[in-house]
């Protein structure tokens, strides 16, 4: 879950030799710690001997079917235990030697260590829903994803937007109340971007033309928006929920073929047409931003607006477009919690995912497929200990429902290595 | 293609930066604006870029008038500007830089990354600049990066140049390769407005020059005036360009350096390896361009950043361990850097900035109490000592001139028995006057016994202060050298060169700069 850092070959000297820099031990622990915590208490002690875990890939109407996967719980744990202690030693070895391993480290190990946890999970309940498990993290990733790429394109352009949570949950009242209204779920999916970009307007009068920190002004809008939302929802909505608040669900648009494959097809492709817009979103913003003439000038007025301006780019007018633009794309993402998922609006029902996506876009390092995978990490870690705690395994589900908040805190702590924002970020940018 | 402009205005509030200019540059000419820092001559620039709209005059583009409401208009017109601070985003590639606001595309709105790559090489290869389209800005040195600048404005089919203090951050070396790539311009027909207030390249490379001073023309005057000639036209009065000083008396080394080495945030080594010695009653002038380790070696004897390896000791004691407060009350005095943000604290009064560092100590404090009697008597000593030209000692400080605020620092960090004085570009942004003031003040806390550690990135700086220079080129000190040394020489050793092989370049004669020839000219 880890990446490399970006920084050119640290300590060179000028006649090339390195230089003995102190030796960093924060991964060999973290890794040690992991291994020991596998090999020990989940293989060892783990209470697991003569059970077994099975691993179920099937989901109904697949092209061809996976056999379910039966392992004996305890040798598999103590097993990959070993193989995790082995990593941990060559990850100190190459510690000393001041080395860091390649970015298939990290990701081999918390893949090993993961199939590790599951299988020990499962030995009492004997059966692990792959397919379920991967499906309820995507669909916990949709609103997260979309924050992240609204915070990234506000970013990049040099305005910090910590109003992603309002957004979300602006877009999220809105598309529920504008699809109960018209009867139709699309309709809300239109709605949603307008909530989103309301709130982003609010945004960028204050912090553009006002010049207000751009990190309290977003702190406000996220009051504004839940006091505003509250209101609503106790007054209009709970007053006539048949004509305000009515649920309705985007329908699942299976795309032929691709939703057949085993695993990936009713992951990736048995959704509804917001998930798709999802990819499309990210897959655009990806090619805009680093090859478009868009994504040069959002580059540019995020990192040094006068450079910008000296080339007769509109450096406000471009961050007001860009912040609009980003707002919409949360907006969207807020639809998931009322249409996307076919709930009514409840209060306060973004619950911080506006802010883990924040997090999501720090540790994806600003680009979006960097923050896509950060997203997906996040919307698994909470998908799992939900799974867990209502497949009732030995690890007690406060416990579980912790996890993603661990994951976040360990992802953006210690984990994301050099990051660099773009280095005007917050700053507003005044001619004279 | 001929420029003129006709009694340009332009006020700040009730400041006006530029009265009334006058200003013509004839097709191909190098025309050289001259002034001191805050004479205007940078206002005149972005005004004349589109950058500010001037409040009255107008400017006159082969005799017809022009507006420009930006940037963009100036750059269609057929003008480029190559800015002091340069306009470059640290992360683009060069053919990123090129592209940014003239983008080349297909597709619609696809960048065309190709096409301005091919036109990097096209520019590169006509001047031999060797400037790779896909190297990222932020590992290119100064100059490459001012050639990238310059290729920006040319890809823009600039017609007429303006060049803002180009040299400062060059070496001598680099500049010589600046006013050979200026000349070749001018032979293809570019004219080319350069600003600086250096006079020595004035003298070398101008065809024109046009002196401003305090925002007003105060007259024209031909390369082959001398050098005390343009300063004095600059300045408004008769100035010495150098300081007189006595000999040195030096004693004790009182300052040991060893091995220290320094690496930043993200593991750079910034300072290498180095041994100095410093002498009580000698200044030891730290010579390289900008960026070789040279703040970073200051940073790390006051405490501010912590070596990786090495040590620092003071009178036979090692300062490791010892913070900022604790090094200063041992007698460390400090000018920082940038004295805007590090050296005063804007919003507070210019007695308070006085007593920075101070504050705690007696007589200044009592307990917990400050003693405003005490402080405001010792500030009203302090600006009749240093001259400090202020309305009131409970003004902000900001609103004094850089100048008058250098003074204060000073006062603050010499006002005390010193055992080491260390002084970072100490009169960085500072006018002649200021500037003459400020090396009188060193030399008299150095004759005084104190040794003087002085940081600054102006080679005639270092000359006119050091009893030795020691150069530094990529975190390692080059050499030591005696203050007599030729400027040939050091410019060779600030570019990394080593002292001997820098000494016999010089004397076989194949590395004289155009700069120092400039010098040695009969005036």
């Amino acid at each position: 879950m880890s990446t490399s850092t970006q920084t050119p070959a640290p300590g060179t000297r000028l006649d090339g030799a390195a230089l003995r820099s102190p030796i960093d031990w924060k991964y060999p622990i973290v890794y040690g710690v992991l291994a020991l915590l596998t090999l020990v208490f989940m293989g060892l002690l783990g209470g697991s001997s003569g059970k077994s875990t099975t691993f179920s890939f099937a989901a109904g109407t697949d092209l061809f079917s996976i056999p379910p996967l039966t392992v004996a719980s305890q040798p598999t744990v103590i097993a990959a235990g070993i193989v995790l202690v082995a990593m941990a030693a060559i990850a100190t070895w190459l510690a000393t030697k001041r080395e860091s391993p390649g970015i298939w480290f990290p990701v081999v190990f918390g893949v090993l260590f993961l199939a590790a946890f599951l299988t020990w999970a499962g030995a009492d309940t004997g059966r692990i829903p792959i397919t379920p498990l991967l499906a309820g993290a995507l669909a916990l990733s949709v609103p997260l994803i979309f924050g992240a790429m609204c915070g990234l394109v506000g970013e990049r352009s040099g305005i910090i937007n910590i109003a992603i949570e309002g957004q979300l949950l602006a877009g999220a009242f809105l598309a529920a109340v504008v699809a109960s209204a018209l009867k139709n779920p699309y309709a809300g999916l239109v709605a949603a971007p307008i909530a989103g970009a309301v709130v982003a307007v609010i945004l960028t009068f204050f912090a553009i033309r006002y010049w207000v920190d751009q990190i309290i002004i977003g702190v406000v809008l996220n009051v504004l928006v839940v006091g505003f939302t509250n209101f609503m929802f106790s007054t209009v909505l709970t007053q006539n929920p048949e004509m305000w608040n009515a649920r309705q669900q985007l329908p699942v648009l299976p795309i032929p073929l691709l939703g057949d494959i085993p695993v990936l097809g009713p992951v990736l492709f048995r959704q509804s047409i917001l998930v798709y817009l999802m990819y499309i979103v990210v897959a655009v913003l990806y090619v805009a931003l680093f090859h478009s003439k868009w994504g040069l000038r959002t580059r540019a007025i995020g990192e040094h607006p006068k450079a910008a301006d000296t080339v007769g780019i509109p450096v406000n007018r471009n961050r007001v477009i860009n912040t609009l633009i980003a707002g919409g794309i949360a907006g969207l993402g807020g639809a998931f919690f009322t249409v996307g998922s076919g709930l009514a609006f409840g209060k306060e029902m973004s619950a911080g995912q506006g802010f883990i996506a924040l997090a999501a876009m720090i540790l994806g390092k600003w680009n979006p497929v960097g923050a896509v995978f950060a997203a997906l990490l996040f919307g698994f870690a909470r998908n799992l200990g939900n799974t867990l705690s209502t497949m009732g395994t030995p690890v007690p589900s406060d416990l579980l429902l912790m996890l993603p908040y661990i994951v976040t805190i360990f992802a953006v702590a210690g984990f994301v290595g050099t990051v660099r924002a773009p280095a005007a970020n917050g700053k507003a940018y005044a001619k004279q | 293609m001929k420029l003129e402009l006709r009694g340009i205005t332009k006020r700040f509030g009730t400041f006006t930066a530029n009265d009334s200019i006058d200003l013509v540059v004839e097709p191909g000419e190098i025309h050289a604006l001259l002034g001191e820092n805050g004479a205007g001559k940078s206002t005149l620039m972005n005004t004349l870029y589109g950058l500010y709209a001037p409040d009255e005059g107008e400017i006159l583009i082969d005799d017809r008038p022009t507006t420009f409401s930006g940037p963009g208009d100036a750059v269609a017109a057929g003008i480029g500007m190559v800015h002091q601070h340069f306009m470059l985003v640290p992360v683009f590639t060069v053919a990123e830089s090129v592209a940014l606001g003239y983008e080349p595309t297909k597709g619609g709105s696809l960048l065309d990354l190709g096409q301005a790559r091919q036109k990097v090489r096209d520019i590169s290869a006509r001047f031999g600049f060797h400037i790779d389209p896909d190297a990222v800005i932020e590992d290119l040195p100064v100059g490459a990066q001012q050639r990238v600048e310059i290729i920006k404005a040319l890809s823009r089919d600039a017609k007429i140049l303006i060049l803002d203090e180009p040299t400062a951050v060059l070496t001598p070396q680099e500049t010589d390769e600046l006013i050979e790539i200026m000349r070749q311009l001018k032979s293809e027909g570019t004219s080319i407005v350069f600003i600086t207030h250096k006079l020595r390249e004035v003298r070398a490379i101008a065809d024109g020059i046009t002196v401003i001073r305090r925002g007003k023309v105060v007259g024209e005057a031909s390369p082959e005036s001398s050098e005390s000639e343009l300063a004095g036209l600059m300045v408004g009065r008769d100035v010495h360009l150098t300081t007189d000083k006595k000999p040195a008396d030096p004693g004790d080394a009182t300052l040991l350096i060893k091995d220290l080495t320094v690496v930043d945030r993200v593991e750079q080594v910034v300072v290498d390896d180095v041994n100095l010695e410093v002498r009580r009653g000698e200044i030891l002038a730290i010579a390289g361009v900008d960026g070789n380790g040279q703040s970073e070696l200051a940073e790390a004897i006051i405490g501010l950043v912590e070596p990786r390896a090495g040590s620092i000791s003071l009178d036979g004691t090692d300062l490791a361990g010892l913070t900022v407060k604790q090094r200063l009350l041992r007698g460390i005095g400090f000018v920082p850097e940038d004295r805007s943000t590090d050296g005063v604290i804007a919003s507070f009064t210019i007695q308070e900035n006085m007593i920075l560092d101070l504050y705690d100590q007696e007589p200044y404090a009592k307990g917990l109490q400050l003693q405003p009697a005490v402080i405001r008597e010792e500030a009203g000593k302090r600006v009749a000592e240093y001259d400090i030209r202020l309305t009131s000692i409970d003004d902000p400080i900001s609103t004094l001139s850089g100048g008058n605020q250098q003074k204060v620092v000073l006062s603050r960090e010499l006002g005390r028995p010193l055992r080491l004085l260390v002084a970072s570009q100490p009169t960085r942004g500072l006018d002649v006057g200021s500037i003459e003031f400020v090396h009188k003040r060193i030399i008299a806390e150095r004759d005084s016994g104190t040794p003087c550690v002085i940081v600054s990135t102006e080679l005639d700086e270092a000359l006119n202060l050091a009893d030795r220079i020691a150069v530094m080129y990529r975190g390692r000190v080059v050499g030591i050298v005696p203050a007599d040394t030729p400027r040939d020489v050091l410019g060779l050793m600030m570019a990394g060169v080593p002292q001997d092989e820098a000494l016999a370049r010089v004397e076989d004669g194949s590395a004289a700069t155009e700069i120092s020839a400039a010098e040695e000219d009969p005036a």
